[in-house]
């Protein structure tokens, strides 16, 4: 079976340095990737390839069998990969609704539905995005998302800098997509939540993948070596 | 009173203050005031062009006195063809309205089209540049073209027509016109509530990431762009026929300057404020223009003072902060 997203031996550059050292890493159809590894190792950067914003120099960024390496952004995300960029990055002077229907495509996720995943975005239609908590940000970012139908959803550092409760909430979120057969990757650092979530982990070191497996099979001295935990 | 709701009062004062002036210029015979309100209506209804690209898609056009003109020549070169019982490309004139206005703003969107899909390409300053380049290209073109008067202008001798009205009659070409401004308006508030204006927006904000999330900036972009020309080129037509001239002055920078100031003295991107900041400009003129030559100047303070103060326009300073800012 052809994975969804393929990413096959990326080298990508940031003008003279070279930021990815010839990632590939898959996600099958319903599958969860998580993709971990320190600060600057390249989980963003492989992130914004996949979902191209950024050149690759050699190698291929293939989603549902075709190839989108030399596609711009816009062409990904109507393919089918949602990204939920890290920092939430909404429109802050449209309202919630805006937001929410700028970028959207027909599919079972239509406004209805958004709001009754997240009440808390039915309750704030009108509000300007700059003027939500942060944890409201980040389920307009994700609603905002899940608005274009997508196959894929990318999630980068969804949860970061948020409350506890508020992660707890946007955790159980994601856990309750993944259940609907939503195929996910999201890049994030907390270990504990990671594991119980991901069907699949893949860490990255230097702008390479450094070790890939099962969440069971991501031993204390695996963490400690590459995610200094 | 929460801003969303003075907006809508204020909205509904302009509106109604627009029509019972001149209907009360109408009742007490005062034909130039009918056709100051005229004025004003057809300015709003370019300036409402205009705030599409400008206002909701952040395209500083400043050439869009190129698709004023070319609405303006389409209305005066169909009547003149009509006057003399000439055809043009094979294809007689006209001395109707609504075929008129066709025409004018498929040629208009056309334009707008070509002009479009190469300037915006560009942006920022650039933008700004190409734009006006343009509408000194149309500009030199009509001021050297002698088949339709060259610099002189073509003087439409008969006001075209418009089904059940008699539009030598001010008041019933001022109803023409406020009927098509409100149009106008309507499609605006509806382009701006829709999938297309939110779109439109966040692409304003933020290209790249509008394009990360799926919207084609360049395709949005250019769909408003060709809009706002249209529109723009169908105030053109009406234009001509209210003045019942047309000349290449009409595409002149100094108009594409006019439109901006007109959109930047009534509220960016506001539903109304083409309708506010042409009301003051015609205003400015009439009546600082009868105490002093120099009018221009005032209203160049004024303009200074709304962008260092007021820069949400009128609309801005009475009903507060654009929704959408």
């Amino acid at each position: 079976m052809t994975p969804l997203l393929d990413l096959e031996n990326l080298h990508v550059f940031y003008g003279a340095s070279q930021a990815l050292f010839g990632v590939s890493l898959q996600v099958r159809e319903g599958q969860a990737v998580a993709l971990m590894g320190r600060n600057g190792m390249g989980k963003s950067t492989t992130i914004a390839t996949a979902c191209r914003m950024l050149p690759l120099r050699t190698g291929a960024v293939r989603f549902a069998g075709r190839d989108i390496s030399a596609a711009p952004s816009f062409r990904a995300a109507r393919l089918g990969i949602g990204l939920v960029p890290e920092g939430r990055r909404c429109f802050p002077n449209l309202t919630v609704t805006e937001n929410l229907i700028a970028s959207a495509r027909p599919g079972p996720w239509d406004l209805a539905r958004v709001q009754g995943f997240f009440p808390r975005l039915a309750e704030r239609t009108h509000q300007l995005a700059a003027t939500l908590s942060g944890g409201e940000q980040q389920m307009l970012a994700i609603g905002r998302a899940l608005m274009t139908n997508p196959r894929l959803l990318v999630l980068d550092e969804a949860t970061e800098g948020l409350a506890p409760v508020i992660r707890q909430e946007i955790w159980a979120a994601i856990t309750k997509l993944k259940a609907d057969g939503l195929s996910i990757l999201l890049v994030d650092k907390t270990l504990s939540e990671i594991l119980p979530f991901a069907d699949h982990c893949v860490i990255l070191e230097r702008g390479a993948v450094a070790w890939q497996g099962q969440p069971e099979a991501l031993s204390a001295d695996i963490a400690t070596t590459y995610l200094g935990v | 009173m929460d801003n969303l709701r003075k907006e809508w009062l204020l909205n509904a004062l302009l509106a109604g203050a627009l029509f019972a002036v001149p209907l009360w210029a109408w009742m007490a015979n005062e034909p130039f005031i009918i056709t100051l309100a005229t004025r004003i209506a057809i300015l709003a209804i370019a300036a409402v062009g205009l705030n599409i690209a400008l206002g909701l898609g952040g395209m500083v056009s400043f050439g869009h006195a190129l698709y004023l003109g070319v609405g303006g020549y389409v209305a005066g070169i169909a009547a003149y063809h009509a006057f003399n019982g000439t055809t043009v490309m094979g294809l007689p004139g006209t001395n109707q309205m609504l075929p008129i206005w066709g025409v004018a703003m498929v040629v208009s969107g056309l334009v707008a089209g070509i002009v479009g899909a190469l300037s915006l390409r560009t942006s920022g300053i650039f933008f700004i540049m190409i734009t006006l380049a343009f509408a000194q290209m149309g500009f030199f073109f009509t001021l050297s073209w002698p088949a339709y008067g060259g610099e002189d202008g073509l003087p439409i001798f008969m006001r075209n027509q418009f089904p059940g009205l008699n539009t030598a009659r001010p008041w019933e070409l001022f109803l023409v016109a406020y009927g098509v401004l409100l149009v106008t308006l309507a499609l605006f508030a509806m382009l701006r509530a829709a999938r297309f204006g939110a779109a439109l927006m966040a692409i304003r904000q933020n290209p790249d990431r509008a394009a990360a999330i799926g919207i084609s900036p360049f395709g949005i972009k250019l769909v408003a762009f060709v809009l706002s020309g249209m529109i723009t080129g169908l105030a053109g037509a009406m234009m001509a026929d209210l003045t019942r001239f047309v000349s290449p002055a009409m595409m002149a920078w100094t108009m594409s300057g006019e439109l901006i100031v007109i959109i930047i003295l009534g509220g960016v991107g506001r539903l109304f404020g083409p309708v506010a900041g042409a009301a003051i400009l015609v205003g400015f003129e009439v009546f600082f223009g009868g105490l002093t030559e120099h009018w221009k100047l005032w209203l160049g303070l004024v303009l200074l003072a709304v962008v260092l103060f007021a820069r949400g326009g009128l609309i801005g300073l009475i009903a507060g902060r654009a929704q959408n800012g």
